[in-house]
C-alpha cells in the first residue's frame, strides 16, 4: 500500500525513465530527471537541518516549479507555493501564518522575494537542482514517513482579509488521485494540457495522475488562454487528449465560435469545475467534440482537490442546472439542516464532507479550523471530523446532488474562489476611504466596487493592487456619495445590487 | 474611440489606454479583460468579432482594437 505521494514516481521511473513527464514554456524533464532533482533539491533541503516544515516555493510556474515540490516533500517537508502573482502585502501575510525556514527561488523570483518580508534562508534552484544526493538521509526520511503528515499548504481567501492556508497530508491526496484517476480513465497514454496555477489545489489533477501512469502534462501558456485558435491549435500540436479546466477556460472557447475556424481533435476527456457551466456553452463543445466524455467536478480546496463528480450521460436543455453528481468512492457528503439534522431527499441542506479526503484543517490558525472542521454532529460516539463547506445543495429527483447557494459572500470568479469580505478589507485599510461594499455581478462576472472617499477609480484601482492578488481585482469601481447601510448598521447589498442595475440600465 | 475608451477605462481605471501599446505583452489585459471586451464592443457597435480576429496583434492597444472595430463596421454595411 502507497502511503507517501513519491512512491508513485519511484515506480514510473523503474518502468518509463526515459518517457517526458512534464513539459514547460522553454524546457521538459523526462521521469528520470524529475526523480534525480528531485532527489538533489531534497538532499539540499536536509542540508539545511528542515525536519516535516513548511518550505516556501516562490518560483515561476514551470517544470522546475514542480520538480521543486516534489523536492520539498523528499526532504519530509511540505510545499508552500506562492506567486509573483500574488502582491507583497499577501505574501507577507502568508510568511507569518507558516513561519517557514527556507525558501526556494528560481532566477526570475530571487530579486523579488529579498524584497519580502522574510528571515530564512534562500536557495536558489539553480544552484540546488544538481546538489549531491545523501541517498542514506532520503531514505531514512522516507523511512519515518506516515500518510498523515503534510505535502502542502495553499493558501485560500479569508473573508477577515487574512488568506487562510488549507493544509492536505499525503493521505488524502493518494486517495484523491487514486479515485480521480479511475473515475477519468487516465491511464499511460493520457496527455494533460494544465490551465490552472500551481499554487492551488487545482493542479493535483494533473501532478500526480503523471507520476502514477507515467503520462505527460503540458504546461500550457497562460497568454494562450487569452487567443482561443491558438489556444486549440496548441492542443491540437501536442496531441493533448485530457483537460481538467475552469469553466471560463471552456467558455472563452465556445462563446467565440472558435470551432468554426479550429476544432480539437485529440481531446478525449473534458472535465471542469469550479463554477457552473452555463449548458448552452456546454452543448457547444459537446457538438464540436462528439468523442469525448465531459465531467462536472466538484469540491473545496478543504476537500483536497474535487470531492464529487458528475459523468455528462443525458442532453441538459438551457434552463437546468447540470448536477455535481456523486462523492467520489470513499468520501461521503452530509446534507445538513440549521439543527444539524440530515434533510430529507429534495430538501436543500449544507454540503459537508466526511471522509480521508477532508484535509488536516488551516495551518496555524486553530480558531478557523475550529469553525468548519467539526465533529460530525451525527456522530457522539468518538471523534470524527467533517468539513462544513457553507454550499448549500440538495438532491434531485434522480438522486443526483445539485449546488443551489452560498451560506455567505463567497463568491467564484473565473474559477477563483473569492471572500468579498477579503476584497473590503483590503480596500477599508486605506486612509482615504470611509466605506466600500462589493457585490458581485453574476450575469457579466464582474466583481463590483463601491466606495465612498477621497480619492478617484483611478487611483482606487493603482492603490489596491499592490494588495490584492490580479484574480481578486474589481472588474468595475463605482465612486457614492453616501453608502447604503441595513437598519442594524451592515453595508446593505441588496441596496447596492440596485444601484448598481439602475445605472447599468440607464446606460443602456 | 470615446465609447471604446469608456469599455477600457471603466475595467482598468488606472490605465492610460491612449498611450499604451503593449497590452498584451505587459499583462495589463487578462483573458476576463478580452472576454469582456469583445462582448462590450458587440453591444455598442453591433458588431461581432470573431476568433480568428482575437490575437495579440489586435489588443495591444487601444487604437488597434479601434481600427479593426471600424474595418468591422465598414465591412457590415
Amino acid at each position: 500500500m502507497y502511503n507517501h505521494v513519491l512512491d508513485y514516481l519511484a515506480e514510473t521511473v523503474a518502468r518509463v525513465p526515459e518517457k517526458t513527464a512534464f513539459v514547460g514554456e522553454n524546457l521538459s524533464y523526462t521521469f528520470r530527471q524529475v526523480y534525480d532533482i528531485s532527489r538533489s533539491i531534497g538532499s539540499a533541503v536536509l542540508s539545511k537541518g528542515l525536519n516535516k516544515e513548511p518550505v516556501i516555493v516562490f518560483m515561476q510556474k514551470s517544470p522546475q516549479t514542480i520538480v521543486t515540490f516534489f523536492g520539498v516533500v523528499n526532504a519530509g517537508c511540505y510545499y508552500v507555493p506562492i506567486d509573483e502573482e500574488m502582491p507583497a502585502a499577501r505574501i507577507n501575510l502568508i510568511f507569518e501564518n507558516c513561519q517557514s525556514k527556507l525558501m526556494i527561488c528560481d532566477n526570475n523570483t530571487v530579486k523579488l522575494a529579498q524584497e519580502l518580508s522574510f528571515d530564512g534562508d534562500i536557495l536558489i534552484f539553480d544552484n540546488i537542482c544538481d546538489y549531491k544526493t545523501d541517498n542514506k538521509l532520503l531514505l531514512n526520511v522516507r523511512e519515518r514517513a506516515i500518510d498523515t503528515d503534510p505535502i502542502y499548504i495553499v493558501f485560500t481567501s479569508g473573508s477577515t482579509g487574512v488568506p487562510k492556508g488549507v493544509c492536505a497530508c499525503h493521505r488524502s491526496v493518494i486517495d484523491y488521485v487514486e479515485q480521480l484517476s479511475s473515475v477519468l480513465e487516465f491511464d499511460e497514454n493520457t496527455i494533460f494540457g494544465n490551465q490552472t496555477p500551481l499554487y492551488f489545489d487545482a493542479c493535483l489533477k494533473e501532478l500526480y495522475p503523471t507520476l502514477k501512469f507515467g503520462a505527460t502534462t503540458y504546461l500550457i501558456p497562460h497568454q494562450l488562454f487569452m487567443f482561443p485558435v491558438k489556444l486549440v491549435e496548441y492542443l491540437n500540436e501536442n496531441k493533448i487528449n485530457t483537460i481538467c479546466w475552469v469553466v471560463s477556460a471552456l467558455t472563452m472557447i465556445s462563446t467565440f465560435n472558435t470551432f468554426a475556424a479550429v476544432v480539437p481533435k485529440y481531446l478525449r476527456t473534458i472535465a471542469f469545475g469550479s463554477e457552473v457551466f452555463p449548458v448552452k456553452q456546454l452543448n457547444i463543445w459537446r457538438d464540436a467534440v462528439k468523442t469525448a466524455s465531459f465531467f462536472n467536478l466538484y469540491g473545496p480546496t478543504e476537500g483536497t482537490g474535487m470531492c464529487c463528480y458528475y459523468p455528462i450521460d443525458r442532453e441538459f436543455s438551457a434552463d437546468e442546472t447540470i448536477p455535481i453528481g456523486y462523492p467520489f468512492k470513499n468520501t461521503d457528503i452530509l446534507l445538513l439542516d440549521n439543527e444539524d439534522r440530515q434533510v430529507e431527499d429534495g430538501e436543500p441542506g449544507e454540503i459537508c464532507i466526511r471522509g480521508t479526503s477532508v484535509t488536516l484543517g488551516y495551518y496555524n490558525n486553530p480558531d478557523k479550523t475550529k469553525e468548519a472542521f467539526v465533529q460530525n454532529p451525527l456522530n457522539k460516539f468518538y471523534p470524527e471530523i467533517i468539513y462544513r463547506t457553507g454550499d448549500i445543495g440538495k438532491k434531485n429527483d434522480r438522486g443526483e446532488l445539485v449546488f443551489l447557494s452560498r451560506k455567505d459572500y463567497q463568491i467564484k470568479h473565473m474559477g477563483h474562489r473569492i471572500e468579498l469580505g477579503e476584497i473590503e478589507v483590503n480596500v477599508n485599510v486605506l486612509d482615504e476611504i470611509k466605506f466600500s461594499g462589493c457585490i458581485y455581478d453574476s450575469v457579466k462576472n464582474k466583481i463590483v466596487l463601491f466606495f465612498v472617499g477621497d480619492i478617484t477609480a483611478a487611483e482606487l484601482s493603482k492603490a489596491i493592487k499592490e494588495r490584492l492578488p490580479r484574480y481578486m481585482m474589481p472588474n468595475n469601481i463605482i465612486s457614492l456619495k453616501n453608502m447604503p447601510f441595513t437598519a442594524n448598521g451592515k453595508i446593505d447589498r441588496v441596496e447596492l445590487k440596485k444601484i448598481y442595475n439602475e445605472k447599468y440600465i440607464n446606460k443602456n | 474611440m470615446e465609447e471604446l475608451l469608456e469599455i477600457l477605462n471603466e475595467l482598468h481605471p488606472d490605465i492610460d489606454f491612449n498611450t499604451q501599446q503593449n497590452l498584451v505583452d505587459e499583462k495589463i489585459l487578462d483573458s476576463f479583460d478580452i472576454v469582456t471586451i469583445i462582448s462590450e464592443v458587440a453591444d455598442v457597435f453591433d458588431i461581432t468579432i470573431s476568433a480568428e480576429e482575437i490575437v495579440p496583434d489586435n489588443f495591444n492597444s487601444a487604437s488597434a482594437l479601434y481600427s479593426l472595430i471600424e474595418k468591422k463596421m465598414d465591412d457590415e454595411d
